[in-house]
């Protein structure tokens, strides 16, 4: 099946400009090389701690930011170079969904305006029957059309991360991108909206490219995982086999540290030392060789490539 | 608790940490009437300096029901009368009525100084809006005009362009508006630089909005509250520039009562013989004022809370 | 063995003068801290927890909040009860905190040293360079590599990590009896958030410091405290071992709330299907329903619920409940 997006090593760096003439003297690499393919009605996962460039990713993907390379190929079409005009159309296949409720929605629209805007934009609908595919798009998300005329700040933030989703629905898209959109909730309701996300994949066939930093949560939604550090996929595979077997030592490091809310479970954590280095002067080498438990000499030196170490598994790591 | 903490993040973080918990409390009482008391209740000053203004708004419009006297009319025999009896506030050294002028002239006053205003923040949004949302060197160079501007005080450069463009009541309004398109310019210019970043500006440029769209309907709309804010504090010194520059003779042009020119005529001859002459215009400039400034305090705190000094 | 109490909370009950009304943010909370154990607070937003928090501190600020009721007893001392000035005494020497947003409660002019040093030369008799060389040690006890060099930096110069070991360094520069924790993680990274939490766990172990942890994450609760305090709009509902807690949670809201989050299924072994979701949301603290305030989400509630507040009753061994209900469920 042809995939609903597949990013092909994807690059997006950013110059650092600094003194009285603005001089570039530097490159932050947020993205350094990322590919990866979403099939419909898929999720995939991608995790990382921040300033790994996994809400970048997400950013490029949508040309929110300007990608320095790679392809963003939708519908067979490379999207990366295309003009704002040229690029419409493709608004219409995927969307986004944001992390913070409380900014995401402009204040002084009800939230019957925020849904009911997309399709205006793209000529879908208007009048009596972009109303009622605006109730429509309520009661699907869980909240009642008589909310409608009903401003952000008079909703919760669950209800409101509801209004986004229903925005991100109108216009029918085939993946949704979704930057950290339960981290901002409340324990008890970020439930609600995972199963929220769940069923509306179900019934549409739905694909999600699903950025989150909260391990179980990644787990529970994604049907593939992508772990990113320091601007790089370092292990990607299908939520089991990376969950069950990690088989880069981040990954495993990563798994290690998630607290677990069960008492009896005394693990013994592989804590990892120190902090990310800086996305501006990534270490040589394997990036993680500064922080890795099983670091050799060449680990200092020489890059490793992603090699598929098991059938659809593949980690960037010379000690495997 | 080190100070360190007391002094400077203790506040902030009070706010963010616990500011949502209360404001969640606060979301429920929403009944607009109950919400106007309380606001009443809560700014018990700016509900005076709003009834303050709403009185000589009143006065303005129902200057002919209110008043008795042409305030233009001479009248010889009934010069500088003292006030009482047919004049309330007396009459001046032509014999024209000091109450109808003081009425007649918050109509003057009030054109102006809104007229001004309105005209100094359209064009203010605009510039700014453009500026922010531009960039580069457009907001470069806008930038540059903004502070020659601004680095003229507001009465020198309505002066001079007053005096450019001969004393009329349009032209009054286009010299105050001018000097206050800066201010507007700049507080645009920030909101709007700030709101780029916003999340629902990123889900507009998303659902492929073109820039015009998202300027106008998702970035001006919400830079209306500290406009607002910004033109009822502009309002206080627009009425002050027309009454100076009516003052100085270059205003509002005879014999429309204008209350600077009022204070003009009379402020040297007439202090000790007929004070009132001098008094109650000045009253009504000062009270006016007082009034947009308490409003305009109450207003910055309710509608634009960060600015609270 | 049972450690005596150092920090007795009894009735506490703090309140909010708003616009919308009184916002009951604490309301008739009580509990104890023993010697050397860490109790969790956990909760969600709006429950109260963080200006429970702030109460034992009495940094609520002042208006809008009040404590109108209670008593906070450290080491037998009502700490509602004393002069500011001596509340100032015991704040950050006897009693310390640290919360959530590092960033913000460093002082951004001041090296990191000065702002140890400031604090321990504010509750201690020592001269400067006593108080600098303490800095120093303080930095070097919360693992800051190179604490004479990291002394002279300001904040903007350490990673997130550093800022919180620095604030851990601050909080524990005097030895204080009792460290309040509020949510010190939340704003890490989740290997940086491991460190953090074993490294207070060492500190607390090595000084014998009880901790009164605040927190939302119910991973957290399970991996480091001894005892749970479960609060929702406002009150305690529940209390227990942190084992008798997980394994029998009697508060339908306590049971949700664990039914509600994904679990590692490396971990746990099985991945649900489908979470269990608590429907609705919490309720304002200003217009709180009569009756249990979680009855309007809970599938057990009945007329009782709306009808009174539940008694906190002990329904097993030190196992506290505020739930009509409790008997029937478990």
């Amino acid at each position: 099946m042809t995939p609903v997006l597949q990013v092909e090593d994807l690059k997006k760096h950013y110059p650092v400009k600094s003194g009285f003439l603005r001089r570039t003297t530097g490159t932050v690499f947020a993205v350094d090389g990322v590919s990866f393919s979403i099939a419909p009605g898929e999720t995939l996962g991608l995790v990382g701690e921040s300033g790994c460039g996994k809400s970048t990713v997400a950013r490029t993907v949508m040309r929110l930011v300007e990608p320095t390379s790679g392809r963003i190929v939708v519908e067979g079409t490379d999207i990366a170079g295309l003009s704002k005009a040229a690029l419409r159309p493709f608004r219409r296949e995927m969307q986004m969904v944001f992390q913070d409720p409380f900014s995401s929605l402009n204040p002084r629209m009800s939230a019957g305006d925020i849904v009911r805007e997309p399709l205006l934009v793209h000529n879908v609908a208007s009048g009596r029957e972009a109303d009622e595919r605006v109730a429509a798009l309520f009661a699907q998300v869980g909240l009642r059309p008589g909310q409608m005329g009903n401003f952000p700040h008079q909703f919760s933030g669950g209800q409101r991360q509801r209004i986004s989703i229903a925005r991100a629905l109108a216009l029918n898209p085939r993946l949704i991108v979704a930057d950290e959109p339960v981290s901002a909730l409340d324990v008890s309701i970020q439930a609600q909206v995972i199963n929220l996300l769940m069923d509306l994949q179900r019934d549409q066939g739905l694909a999600y490219l699903f950025i989150a930093h909260d391990l179980a949560v990644v787990e529970h939604i994604s049907h593939k995982v992508a772990v990113m550090y320091l601007g790089r996929i370092v292990e990607y595979a299908d939520k089991t086999s990376l969950y069950r077997r990690p088989q880069h030592p981040y990954t495993e490091a990563l798994l290690s540290a998630v607290p677990v809310p069960d008492p009896k479970l005394k693990r013994r954590k592989r804590l990892l030392e120190g902090d990310v280095p800086s996305p501006m002067r990534p270490p040589p080498g394997c990036a993680f060789h500064t922080r890795c438990p099983y670091a050799e000499a060449r680990c200092k030196v020489e890059a490793p490539v992603l090699r598929e170490l098991a059938p659809g598994h593949v980690a960037a790591c010379h000690l495997r | 608790m080190p100070r360190s903490i007391r002094a400077s993040g203790w506040g902030h973080s009070m706010a963010e940490t616990y500011g949502r918990e209360l404001r969640r409390a606060g979301a429920d009482a929403n009944s607009p009437v109950r919400r106007l008391v309380l606001l009443l209740r809560r700014y018990p000053l700016g509900a005076a300096g709003a009834f303050i203004l709403t009185v000589f708004v009143l006065a303005a419009i129902f200057a002919d029901a209110i008043t008795w006297l042409d305030p233009l009319r001479t009248n010889a025999p009934e010069k500088l009368m003292v006030p009482g009896g047919k004049h309330w506030f007396g009459s001046d050294v032509m014999g024209r009525d000091i109450y109808s002028r003081i009425v007649f002239g918050a109509r003057i006053s009030l054109a102006v100084s809104l007229g001004a205003t309105t005209l100094g923040s359209v064009l203010g949004v605009a510039v700014g809006l453009a500026s922010g949302y531009l960039g580069g060197t457009f907001d470069l160079c806008v930038q540059r005009v903004m502070d020659v501007l601004q680095a003229l005080p507001l009465l020198v450069l309505a002066l001079v362009t007053s005096a450019a463009l001969g004393p009329s009541l349009t032209n009054t309004v286009i010299a105050i508006a001018i000097p206050m398109i800066p201010a507007s310019a700049r507080v645009i210019r920030s909101n709007t630089l700030a709101l780029r970043e916003a999340a629902f500006i990123e889900a507009a440029q998303v659902q492929g909005m073109s820039e015009w769209r998202i300027a106008i309907r998702h970035i001006l709309p919400n830079t209306v509250a500290p406009l607002i804010v910004l033109a009822t504090a502009q309002l206080g010194s627009a009425i002050l520039t027309e009454a100076s520059l009516s003052f100085l003779g270059l205003g509002i042009p005879e014999p429309a009562p204008s209350w600077g020119r009022m204070l003009s005529e009379s402020a040297a001859e007439y202090m000790r013989t007929a004070p009132w002459l001098v008094i109650f215009p000045g009253a009504a400039i000062s009270l006016m004022v007082f009034g947009t400034n308490l409003l305009g305090d109450a207003l910055r705190d309710i509608l634009d809370p960060r600015q609270r000094g | 063995m049972i450690a005596d109490p150092i920090l007795e909370v009894a009735g506490l009950r703090t309140v909010f003068f708003t616009a919308a009304g009184l916002v009951r943010a604490v309301e008739d909370v009580s509990f104890t801290l023993r010697r050397g154990e860490v109790l969790a607070v956990v909760g969600e937003s709006g429950c109260g927890k963080s200006i429970t928090a702030l109460s034992l501190m009495r940094l609520v600020p002042s208006p809008p909040g009040r404590i109108v009721a209670g008593s906070v007893k450290l080491e037998g001392r009502d700490l509602l009860a004393i002069s500011e000035a001596e509340m100032r005494a015991v704040r950050g020497n006897l009693m310390s905190m640290i919360f959530q947003e590092p960033m913000t409660s460093l002082n951004p002019v001041l090296t990191v040293g000065e702002q140890i040093a400031e604090t321990v030369r504010l509750h201690r008799d020592v001269s400067k360079a006593d108080a600098w060389a303490r800095a120093v040690e303080m930095l070097r006890r919360v693992r800051i590599p190179e604490p004479a060099q990291r002394a002279k930096e300001y904040p903007h110069q350490l990673s997130g990590g550093m800022r919180q070991r620095a604030m851990i360094a601050i909080a524990l520069a005097c030895d204080p009896k009792v460290l309040i924790a509020d949510e010190p993680t939340t704003a890490l990274d989740v290997t940086i958030q491991a460190q953090i939490l074993d490294l207070m766990l060492q500190l607390q172990q090595e000084s014998g410091t009880s901790v009164l942890l605040i927190t939302h994450d119910l991973g957290v609760v399970a991996e480091t405290a001894q005892r749970v305090v479960v609060m929702y709009a406002g009150r305690k509902i529940e209390e227990a071992s942190v084992e008798d807690l997980f394994a029998r949670p009697m508060h339908p809201y306590t049971h949700g709330l664990m039914r509600s989050i994904p679990h590692l299924a490396a971990m746990s072994g099985a991945v649900a299907e489908r979470l269990q979701e608590i429907p609705g949301m919490v309720p304002a603290l200003s217009n709180l329903p009569g009756g249990c305030a979680f009855a309007a989400r809970c599938g057990h509630a009945d007329a009782a619920c709306a009808a009174g507040v539940p008694p906190l009753e002990e329904r097993r061994p030190d196992h506290y409940v505020a739930c009509w209900h409790a008997g029937t469920l478990v």
